[in-house]
């Protein structure tokens, strides 16, 4: 091994001589900020300052990765070491010196979890290193570093509580040891478990570790497609502020309508011009018009026409030019605004059920409604103004300069000051109108939570209290309003104040000016009458300040929806599934909700055509594995797949096509029968359609309607009965003939007669397909190849139902539980009379 | 369910270990606060490994010290609701938005995925859920220092 000391100074000096046996982590300093990490003979040397990493041998070094995942490059340079980049992952910089004394020469680091918490559960650093020989950790860096050597009878447990995970390390005889982590270190935690149980046996046993298959993810676990490089579930955990410049990004949408908004520049620039020609005249007419006049010279009447003339045509240039610009620029705006919002609707609806479930409806709804109004109009009206004022002051100002500088120096005085007012004020406004945002989208919750809910509200008679949580989310309103119109209403006067003080100064000097003869009574009155319209086009200019906050903050929020990329991501390299057999492989699933662990380490295997059952106590995580066979959730760890394809790799709507779902609450749409049986496969027949409302047994009762298959169902289809509805539902799951069948709860919300009626339909749905079925009542179930029984999170028992019921475990619990509860159901009535 | 009656140990493998009037020894048995937010010191349960209530605890001070200390301890152990003194930095005012915070449990980094995570309590309380689920309390918003009420006032 070589000395740390003798490395100074020659990190350029390097060769290539990559081979990695066993990997060991020492810290050097070197000169210039440089950090090494050496293993054992060989050197992984990073230089902070440049962010290059070099690998070799200490006899010479070589520059293996640029601004690139320098484990990624080492692991793809030494295949042997495969869990080189799980041990090194998230690696700390400063990698506790002392180490080196607690590890033999041949000892090698497998992986590691870096503690955020101490034992007392602040926040400390400390870390727990799996070797092939021991269990090294300390919880803090004081705190000393404990050592236990591999024997029998040691095991780690994992627990997690409220976002704080616990590692317990016991023994047959008690707890040895106990640390705290944050749940962002979890993958980290699991992969120490993970190899600890492996490196003990192996000690144990003296059977070396079989080496992890290659196409593994190194951070979670879930297995990758060859050729793909980033794991889809860790990927997004990455978390990228979006940037500031909102508004530009506009420019997307813009791009299409390029051809109008240059038109509608030039029109711009052509009437702006245009109505900066009447003020021109006034010169002439007061110089070589009126004062001769005044002066006892005749009235030249040929010139009065003239000029008089040229005012009207110039105003109704101004017109006919200003209607074009601004019809057209409305109109792209428009289209922009349209644009935005159906692209922004379209990309809502992609994001997965997570999104939804943390967002209020009515936030969604004022985005996509209101926010994207108010960017169209700040487009069509405020951004037109301002470049009109922009072009405006611009022309003004050299027009100023052409026919007397002095005066014009003086004229443009105020315009710094202003342009300083702008920029001070433009900050302050645009959090509170952000926060104006934020708290109207509360008021529209409010709206919409209570009126859906409105026949609660009126059973309880809680009115006064929903009124007065309106009236707080609308004083909330109120009082951020009128945090912003402090500082606005102030804002305003100012500049109205600034530019009166600008006319008193240029009429100062141009009364001084034409003492002297410097200039004509007609240039001050054409100096006059354009810097009327100069300051009140600065004056208008600041107001464009808040409407530009208020469409950046819309904007923002907009490319808050557009941004978020979903969940549950198409996969870069799809894989397309050509024949559909039905088998599902679910294999090692954990999931979160938040902080609440749901799923832990699920396995099961589901072969074609089956029919399972899914039994437990509800939160047992039944709905949730539905749900991520679905991919409505993308799984926190392991995989799922589809005839040995991980769903991830599915393109989501082509995967989806293979699902039938049958919910609880079937959710009928406004429209016609037709159309709601139809709803997974628009195109289908009639023919179709009856065939499957036949089969679903809905089509009698849809004949006993005034229109048949034509009549309308209202918002929820409140006109059917729930066991109506649930047979619509099942006739759309039929249409679409997928090869997975899902039925969640399909038959709780209904009572013992329908549900029979609805058995009838149910089982010519599940015919021939790999069907799931999640049930309260386990009577349903009867028909179940095969019960799985789920507890907490995991899978407890699998088998028949006379199979479980011999075993006398959970299911036998949940049986005769449910059995004894309709006894007494039964035996109650009797005993009253 | 009463109060007294039972008995309460720790053992080996430092879990509590309860026995009731009927003598039965639940090993694992967790304190759970029922209203953790609004009333933390009334309503505590014991509850088992599978989730089912062995006791009805109105007011800690009703027990004897033995088992008082026992469950004070464990809470403490298990719960984790570091209270924001200070907001040092935030990485942007767009969410996501990576926060350094001073708490009562030493210095942090969370990371707020969206502005809904920031919940209202009463009295200018909030209660700020973080990437991972760590649950973060502010006190009193009003009584932050100048610095950390503008950061905050951002994302209200």
């Amino acid at each position: 091994m070589p000395e740390p000391g003798n490395l100074r100074g020659s990190v350029n000096a390097w060769e290539e001589n990559a081979f990695i046996t066993s990997f060991r982590v020492f810290p050097i300093q070197l000169p210039r900020g440089r950090t090494a990490l050496l293993f054992r003979g060989t050197l992984l040397c990073k230089v902070k300052s440049t962010r290059n990493f070099y690998f070799g041998s200490p006899a010479g070094a070589k520059i293996i990765s640029q601004n690139s995942d320098p484990l990624r490059e080492i692991s793809r340079r030494c295949p042997q070491s495969a869990s080189l980049t799980t041990a090194l992952q998230g690696l700390p910089e400063d990698w506790p010196a002392e180490l080196d004394a607690l590890l033999a020469a041949d000892e090698t680091i497998l992986a590691h979890l870096e503690l955020d918490l101490d034992k007392a559960l602040r926040f400390a650093r400390g870390l727990i290193l799996v070797t092939n020989r021991q269990l090294l950790a300390r919880s803090g860096e004081e705190a000393a570093w404990q050592a236990f050597p591999y024997r029998n009878g040691l095991h780690l447990q994992r627990r997690d509580h409220a976002g704080v995970a616990s590692l317990e390390l016991l023994d047959t005889t008690g707890q040895l040891a106990r640390w705290r982590h944050t749940l962002g270190r979890d993958t980290n935690a699991r992969q120490v478990l993970d190899h600890f149980e492996q490196q003990r046996d192996a000690a144990l046993t003296g059977q070396p570790v079989e080496a992890p298959p290659a196409s593994i993810c190194a951070r979670c676990g879930a297995p990758l497609v060859p050729g793909q490089d980033d794991c889809p579930s860790c990927a997004k955990e990455l978390y990228t502020p979006p940037s500031t410049w909102t508004l530009f990004r506009l420019w997307r949408f813009a791009r299409p309508y390029r051809g109008q908004l240059l038109a509608g520049f030039i029109l711009t620039l052509i009437s702006t011009a245009a109505t900066l020609v009447a003020p021109y005249m006034t010169m002439p007419l007061m110089d070589e018009v009126l004062i001769p006049y005044q002066n006892g010279q005749p009235l030249d009447t040929g010139k009065v026409y003239f000029y008089l003339g040229g005012l009207l045509g110039s105003a109704l240039l101004a017109w006919g030019l200003g209607w074009a610009k601004t019809y057209i620029l409305a109109l792209v705006s428009e289209r922009l605004g349209a644009d935005l919002r159906s692209q922004t609707y379209e990309h809502l609806l992609k994001l997965s059920l997570e999104y939804f479930g943390g967002k209020r409806t009515g936030d969604l709804m004022a985005r996509i409604g209101s926010e994207s109004d108010r960017i169209c109009v700040f487009l069509s009206l405020y951004l037109l103004d301002f470049a009109t004022d922009v072009l405006m002051i611009t022309m003004t100002a050299v027009i100023l300069v052409s026919i007397n500088p002095w005066l014009a120096a003086v004229t443009l005085i105020p315009l710094p000051f202003i342009v300083w007012l702008i920029h001070v004020v433009r900050d302050k406004l645009r959090h509170g109108f952000e926060q104006i945002d934020r708290v109207w989208s509360g008021v529209t919750s409010v709206l919409a939570d209570t009126i859906p809910g409105i026949r609660v509200v009126k059973a309880f008679a809680q009115e006064k209290r929903e009124t007065n949580r309106f009236k707080e989310a609308n004083q909330r309103n109120l009082e951020a309003n009128d945090r912003v119109n402090r500082l606005w209403s102030l804002f305003s006067p100012t500049i109205t104040l600034l530019t009166e003080v600008g006319l008193l100064i240029v009429w100062a000097l141009g009364i001084w000016l034409v003492t002297k003869s410097q200039v004509t009574v007609g240039t001050l009155a054409a100096f006059l009458a354009y810097i009327g319209r100069f300051y009140t086009r600065l004056d208008s200019m600041s107001r464009i300040v808040s409407h530009t906050q208020k469409a950046a903050s819309g904007a923002k929020r907009i490319f808050d929806i557009l941004d978020h990329v979903s969940s549950v991501p198409d996969p870069v390299k799809p894989q397309h599934l050509t024949q559909v057999e039905g088998g599902i492989t679910v294999e090692r699933v954990g999931f979160r909700y938040g902080n609440r662990t749901v799923l832990r380490g699920v396995d099961l295997k589901i072969n074609p055509g089956e029919m399972i059952g899914l039994v437990g106590h509800s939160g047992s995580g039944k709905s949730t594995l539905v749900n991520l066979i679905c991919r409505f959730y993308d799984v926190g760890e392991g995989a799922i797949c589809i005839d040995g394809v991980d769903v991830r790799n599915i393109p989501v709507s082509e995967y989806r096509k293979h699902i039938g779902l049958v919910l609880q609450e079937p959710f009928l749409f406004f429209g016609t029968i037709a159309e709601n049986i139809a709803y997974g496969k628009p195109d289908a027949s009639r023919e179709e359609i009856v065939a499957a409302a036949r089969a679903a047994h809905a089509h009698e009762f849809i004949l006993r309607l005034p229109h048949g298959y034509d009549s309308l169902v209202g918002e929820r289809g409140q006109a059917l009965s729930g066991g109506e509805r649930q047979r619509i539902s099942i006739a759309r799951a039929l249409l679409i003939d997928p090869k997975i069948l899902i039925l969640d709860e399909a038959t709780s919300a209904v009572d013992t007669e329908t549900e029979l009626e609805i058995q009838g339909a149910l089982d010519n749905l599940i015919k021939g397909r790999t069907t799931i079925a999640i049930a309260h009542r386990l009577s349903t179930l009867r028909k179940a190849d095969r019960l799985v029984v789920m507890d907490r999170g995991v899978v407890v028992e699998e088998g028949q139902h006379d199979e479980l019921i011999a075993k006398e475990g959970a299911y036998y619990r949940l049986y005769t539980a449910q059995t004894k509860q309709l006894d007494e159901q039964l035996a109650r009535p009797e005993s009253e009379e | 369910m009463t109060t007294s009656n039972f008995t309460l140990i720790r053992n080996a493998f430092g879990q509590l270990v309860f026995t009731g009037t009927d003598g039965e020894a639940h090993e694992g048995v967790v304190p759970v606060r029922a209203f953790a937010i609004t009333a933390p010191d009334e309503g505590l349960a014991l509850v088992n490994s599978h989730g089912k209530e062995l006791l009805w605890i109105e007011r800690l001070t009703d027990l004897a010290e033995g088992p008082r200390e026992l469950i004070r301890e464990e809470l403490a152990s298990r719960e984790f609701m570091p209270v924001i003194s200070r907001i040092r930095h935030v990485s942007s005012f767009a969410t996501p938005s990576t926060w350094d915070v001073e708490t009562d449990r030493g210095n942090a980094r969370l990371v707020l995925k969206g502005e809904d995570d920031i919940r209202r309590l009463a009295q200018n309380a909030l209660l700020i859920a973080d990437s991972h689920g760590v649950q973060y309390m502010i006190r009193d918003r009003r009584a932050l220092d100048k610095a950390s009420r503008k950061f905050l006032e951002r994302f209200l």
